[in-house]
């Protein structure tokens, strides 16, 4: 949160980079009324945006009686007690590891596929690239989320649903279209001397890949990883149906609904599952929203 | 455009040629490692999204509950009985409302906070982006729950507060009410995924240089004339792609909207998405995966044909442009 004031996002000033605030030669050099007036309009307006999430931080903090009675944030009392019984009655604690295991495995999974395809596409000419190309193009086009039968057809004939092994596999498919031309892009403008040096003292393809270029890609790796975990730590559709008969196997997502289903009238408890489950996302998006804001950008930048 | 610079990002020229001279399988071989190295990407794009759309049709002409002994061939009989189903246009339709309402309101209060944070001398534009993006970032099934706390007639604060400024005389059942639940479910989709599209302004707003700005200040524009003039004739070909992109999303809604309503109250609020997982998993209901799978064809081509339509537009939009610089 150190950063607030100077964003991380308006250090960079790559080329495309969103160094909104940080350019300009008459910067803080005039005093605008109309900057006032802005600044009164938006603060209000950025106080109701965030509201929900004070409201349930507040509300998981509360007892039921309090959260019907008013609309103060701060608690009378803190009611830590809320959050041990979603940790343990609402088994949030469980949810929580299943989470962490799904999205660790599917942000290792994406990372490999995409670092390597981009590699190639990006610094190779190879018969057959046409075809590649052409076939990623295509899957720009396919709408997804209406693929979820097939998906679960496919992993009951390997033996993977009711697994999380299966909810791993299945939140790292896809083409990842932004990622793969990330990396390409990346990779492409890197000098060729690079690895025509490594060849020549008799590195392998591999070994140029992983222990020269990699380690030169490391915003687009950290653009990656961001944009992997928000999809898999938020994705529902798929943990949902793939985990119908094992509930001990439920992400965070899943099991927060569930919750809802079982206890309907415990708001604490629910505000308090709520905010364990939102928590990690926010903060690391909270220290790292550059690499957030990029990742966002990259797919219309280009 | 995504596809245009897929092919130009990757047609760059390449340092290590496998393409020039010697036959082909010499070629082929010694790109090796380049084939090598697409496998992984390559079999998680097959089995996840070529595959899937591909079985969809075959399991569109099945009867089938989901288990793989009873596999009856139904032929087109899937696809008649979805044509005739009420519920199904419904959803069908809603689908599209929903995009039709949302997608403009998010794309031009989006733009309207993106001009303002564009502005150099906003002091703080970074700290206001963060706020505005943070609903990006968390999950639409759990904001989805929050919001039937946020909402609830039952002393939510949003019914709270206009209780208490009088501008209601009596609770609101916003998600409860066929007639406001949609527009609510609507409101809270904008609200959720404001951020990206306010991102993707922002990141086509880079492309206005800011002493244009500066030079259009010092002759007395005003700032809504300075935007008329310089800023939209230039961010124009972004505005084609924003829309491509946020019309497609729009119709990934499947997590909200079933935490939210469940796609009630008496059906109002279901979408497509939440029409498929109905008839292929919902609880109390046999499986029905080959009606399912029908319906999700036929949207599915749907999507598919105005993302298509949205596509050439764009090509289009980007060739002429082109003709007009080189001229």
């Amino acid at each position: 949160m150190g950063q607030r004031a100077t964003p991380i996002a308006s250090t960079i000033k790559g080329p495309g980079s969103l160094s909104s605030g940080a350019s300009g030669p008459w910067k803080r050099k005039r005093f605008r009324p109309r900057t006032l007036i802005t600044h009164l309009i938006l603060l209000p307006i950025c106080f109701l945006w965030i509201y929900p999430f004070l409201w349930m931080v507040s509300a998981g903090l509360k007892t039921e009686r309090e959260i019907y009675s008013g609309l103060a944030l701060i608690p009378e009392t803190w009611r830590w007690e809320n959050f041990q019984r979603a940790w343990v009655v609402a088994r949030i604690g469980e949810y929580f590891v299943n989470t962490v295991i799904i999205t660790l495995g599917s942000i290792a999974i994406v990372l490999v596929s995409v670092s390597l395809m981009g590699y190639v596409l990006g610094r190779y000419q190879f018969p057959g690239k046409r075809l590649v190309v052409s076939v990623f193009a295509v899957t720009i086009f396919l709408p997804e989320g209406y693929t979820i039968i097939p998906i679960v057809q496919l992993l009951q004939s390997l033996h993977l649903t009711n697994s999380l092994a299966g909810v791993t596999l299945a939140q790292s498919g896809g083409a990842h279209v932004v990622m793969v031309l990330l990396f390409a892009g990346y990779f492409a403008q890197l000098p060729k001397e690079l690895e025509e040096a490594a060849v020549i003292d008799g590195a392998s393809f591999l070994r140029v890949f992983w222990e020269i270029m990699l380690p030169l890609a490391k915003p687009v790796v950290a653009t990656t990883i961001i944009l992997q975990f928000m999809s898999s730590w938020n994705a529902f559709l798929q943990p949902l149906v793939l985990t119908l008969s094992r509930p001990e196997l439920r992400t965070l997502a899943v099991g927060m609904y569930a919750f809802r289903g079982e206890y309907s009238t415990d708001w604490s408890g629910m505000a308090a599952a709520a905010t364990i489950s939102l928590a990690p996302v926010i903060i690391t998006f909270l220290f790292l929203q550059r690499y957030f804001i990029e990742g966002i950008a990259g797919s219309v930048k280009q | 455009m995504a596809v245009e610079t897929s092919a130009r990002a990757l047609s760059l020229k390449t340092k290590g040629g496998f393409s020039s001279g010697k036959t082909l399988r010499e070629r082929m071989w010694a790109a090796r490692w380049c084939y090598f190295f697409m496998v992984p990407s390559l079999l998680l794009t097959v089995a996840f999204t070529l595959y899937p759309t591909v079985m969809s049709w075959y399991f569109s002409l099945l009867d089938w509950s989901g288990f793989s002994s009873d596999r009856d061939w139904a032929g087109l009989a899937n696809y008649r009985e979805v044509i005739q189903d009420d519920l199904f246009w419904n959803a069908y339709l809603r689908s599209f409302l929903f995009t039709i309402v949302g997608a403009p309101i998010k794309i031009g209060l989006a733009l309207i906070v993106a001009l303002i944070l564009n502005d150099a001398s906003l002091r703080f534009s970074s700290f206001y982006r963060t706020l505005f993006f943070l609903p990006v970032v968390t999950s639409s099934a759990i904001i989805g729950i929050m919001m039937t706390f946020i909402f609830s007639p039952l002393d939510g604060p949003v019914n709270m507060v206009l209780l208490q400024l009088g501008l209601l005389d009596r609770p609101v059942d916003f998600i409860g009410d066929p007639d406001t639940a949609l527009w609510t479910v609507v409101a809270v989709y904008i609200w959720k995924w404001f951020g990206v599209t306010m991102i993707y302004w922002l990141a086509a707003l880079q492309v206005v240089p800011q002493d244009l700005y500066e030079a259009a200040r010092l002759d007395g524009a005003g700032r809504w004339h300075m935007h008329r003039t310089i800023t939209l004739p230039l961010i124009v070909p972004f505005a084609l792609v924003i829309v491509l992109i946020t019309v497609v999303s729009a119709l990934n809604i499947f997590g909200l909207v079933q935490t939210m309503t469940g796609g009630g109250p008496y059906f109002a609020t279901e979408v497509m998405e939440l029409y498929i997982y109905r008839n292929a998993f919902g609880a109390g209901e046999i499986p029905r995966l080959g009606y399912a799978s029908a319906a999700a064809v036929v949207f599915g081509v749907t999507v598919l044909i105005i993302s298509l339509v949205q596509g050439l537009g764009l090509k289009k939009a980007n060739a002429a442009r082109a003709q007009m610089k080189s001229q």
